[in-house]
């Protein structure tokens, strides 16, 4: 079967002499959830910009399912949707007018063009606002009209960057449980984000890329199988003393009532409590330090460097 | 991309932009026929009343076609070259240079809504002229077709300059520094025969003395200059801008990094 998105050995060099991208090559299969991380400058945006001809290449060569962008470039945008990172409407056009005219650049008849304008805001709450002009949406909203115009023609690659970035918990749910919707129905997905509970609550396929290489290529379980330790943190019912130990465990007395514990790969929770318990202590609540993901990530990215 | 999804998206984009300079009518359209009626009052009948005739007509015969061609001019050049900067600066252009829609197609809806707007203020312009002269016109077929040129001439010319414009002084300078005085020595108020020689031999390398004098010859059957020779130069200068504006946009100069 085809990739939804194939990349070979992809290069930028701006006109400054800055290498953006290094030859960098990656595949995201048909139907696939896929993260595009890293750190900021890492050379995400430009690869985007490149798939979608906002930025032109150096070298290497990229496909949208199957189509070549050297060799027909607007056959390859048929299939690609792109929601960028800043607001790109004009903020004095209509919300209804901005998603009937994208369908138009894609050949869409204008009935055609209107009733998908019509099911995409509906979908994703905002048919009501349609005749405001797109400047007096929320924040969220202008997110939402940017995801609703790039699915106005219905590609079957989506590529969103950091779609997420600035809006509120409850909306980034909504947000994140359509991109589910859509994904299951067919449409491949590819995600930058800085939120990275996002990518590991919605994407099965990761690439991480750093100073222009992609620096890992795996599948999110792989990656999170690969964690060599995590953090937990216990708040306790009453004041600890100077010095709590727990054979096994390496332990850090955040404060009066709150411990750090790491568990290594192989070691059980179970194991901590039963320390704890043996040194008298008691447990009121438990979390993470920190997004297991972020942890690796970290982890790559310092390796990387 | 097929003829008719080409079609389709061509006239998606002259829609966007006629909508977009009849929503703000007042900066677009008005000021035109407010101008164009103080030189009729000003130049025509208060002023003109003293000159007599020129080239064999009345002066306010004699400088009505200059004034609704300069208003073709400002109007068709004025709507592209702010419509595309705008839509570089709030970066919507991306929503066409994203989209499969070749970029002749981009560039022709552009032109087109210029042209509609240069034509639409024609109109209006003539419509004023009416309660001030009258316009006997000399032949149709030219004067369709000068204006036609013209305004498909200077929106490419908008078009050249908002692709190159950083900012919104970029876009103002032109108009101001260079399409006005450009028009004003494009013999609107004068004939060239009241020039020097020097003078007249000068006034031979501004484009809009073509394009003045073309359309006067439609309009009034006079003019400084031999109407073939102007169309071949208005044509020549359009041909060129045209493939020029498709070569920018082609390479994606100042639009792509």
């Amino acid at each position: 079967m085809v990739a939804a998105l194939n990349i070979e050995n992809l290069r930028k060099v701006y006109g400054d002499g800055f290498e953006a991208l290094k030859g960098i090559s990656m595949e995201v299969k048909q139907g696939d959830f896929f993260a595009l991380l890293g750190p900021n400058g890492a050379g995400k945006s430009t690869t985007i910009g490149i798939i979608c001809s906002l930025v032109s290449k150096s070298a290497g060569s990229v496909s949208v399912y199957g189509v070549d962008i050297d060799k027909d470039f607007p056959g390859a945008k048929k299939n690609l949707g792109v929601v960028p990172q800043e607001f790109n409407f004009n903020m004095f056009e209509k919300v209804g007018d901005i998603l009937v005219n994208q369908a138009g650049y894609y050949g869409l008849p204008r009935a055609l063009a209107a009733e998908r304008a019509e099911k995409y805001l509906r979908e994703l709450g905002l048919w009501e606002k349609r005749d405001s002009p797109s400047r007096m949406l929320s924040g969220g909203m202008k997110r939402r009209l940017m995801i609703a115009r790039a699915l106005v023609h219905e590609p079957r690659l989506l590529i969103l960057d950091e779609p997420t970035a600035g809006v509120d918990i409850e909306m980034r749910r909504s947000m994140w449980d359509f991109l589910k919707k859509i994904n299951e129905a067919g449409t491949t997905i590819i995600l930058t984000t800085h939120y990275l509970e996002e990518a590991e609550a919605l994407c099965r396929n990761i690439a991480i890329i750093n100073n222009g290489d992609i620096v890992e290529h795996t599948s999110i379980r792989d990656l999170l199988r690969r964690l060599h330790r995590e953090v937990f943190i216990f708040d306790t019912a009453e004041a600890l003393p100077e010095l709590v130990e727990v054979e096994g465990f390496y332990v850090r007395r955040v404060d009066d009532s709150t411990l750090e514990i790491e568990v290594e790969k192989g070691q059980h929770i179970n194991d901590v409590f039963a320390g704890l318990d043996l040194a008298g202590i008691r447990v009121t609540s438990m979390r993470n330090r920190a997004n297991r993901l972020e942890e690796m990530f970290v982890n790559l990215v310092e390796a990387a460097a | 991309m097929s003829y008719a999804e080409q079609f389709v998206a061509l006239m998606t984009l002259l829609r966007k932009e006629v909508r977009r300079f009849l929503r703000i009518w007042p900066q677009t359209l008005l000021p035109s026929a407010i101008t164009m009626s103080l030189y009729f009052v000003i130049f025509g009948s208060l002023i003109g009343a003293r000159i007599g005739e020129m080239g064999g007509f009345d002066y306010m015969e004699f400088v009505v076609p200059g004034l609704i061609m300069m208003a073709i001019v400002t109007n068709s050049y004025a709507n592209v070259v702010s419509s595309f900067f705008g839509s570089k600066f709030n970066h919507s252009i991306e929503e066409l240079l994203v989209s499969p829609t070749p970029n002749y197609i981009i560039l022709l809806g552009f032109i087109l809504g210029g042209i509609t707007r240069g034509l639409l203020v024609a109109f209006i312009v003539t419509c004023v002229s009416m309660f001030f002269t009258r316009l006997p016109i000399y032949s149709v077929g030219i004067v369709i077709g000068v204006v036609i040129f013209t305004s498909t001439l200077f929106a490419l010319a908008g078009f050249i300059n908002g692709v190159f414009a950083n900012n919104f002084d970029d876009i103002s300078i032109v108009p101001t520094f260079v399409l006005t005085p450009l028009t004003y020595l494009g013999g609107v108020f004068y004939s060239l025969d009241m020039l020097s020689d020097f003078w007249a031999g000068v006034s031979q390398l501004n484009p809009l003395v073509y394009v003045v004098n073309a359309f006067r010859y439609g309009v009034l059957g006079v003019s400084d200059v031999s109407v073939g020779f102007a169309f071949l130069m208005i044509g020549g200068f359009t041909v060129i801008a045209f493939f020029y504006s498709l070569h920018l946009l082609n390479s994606g100069k100042r639009l792509r990094q």
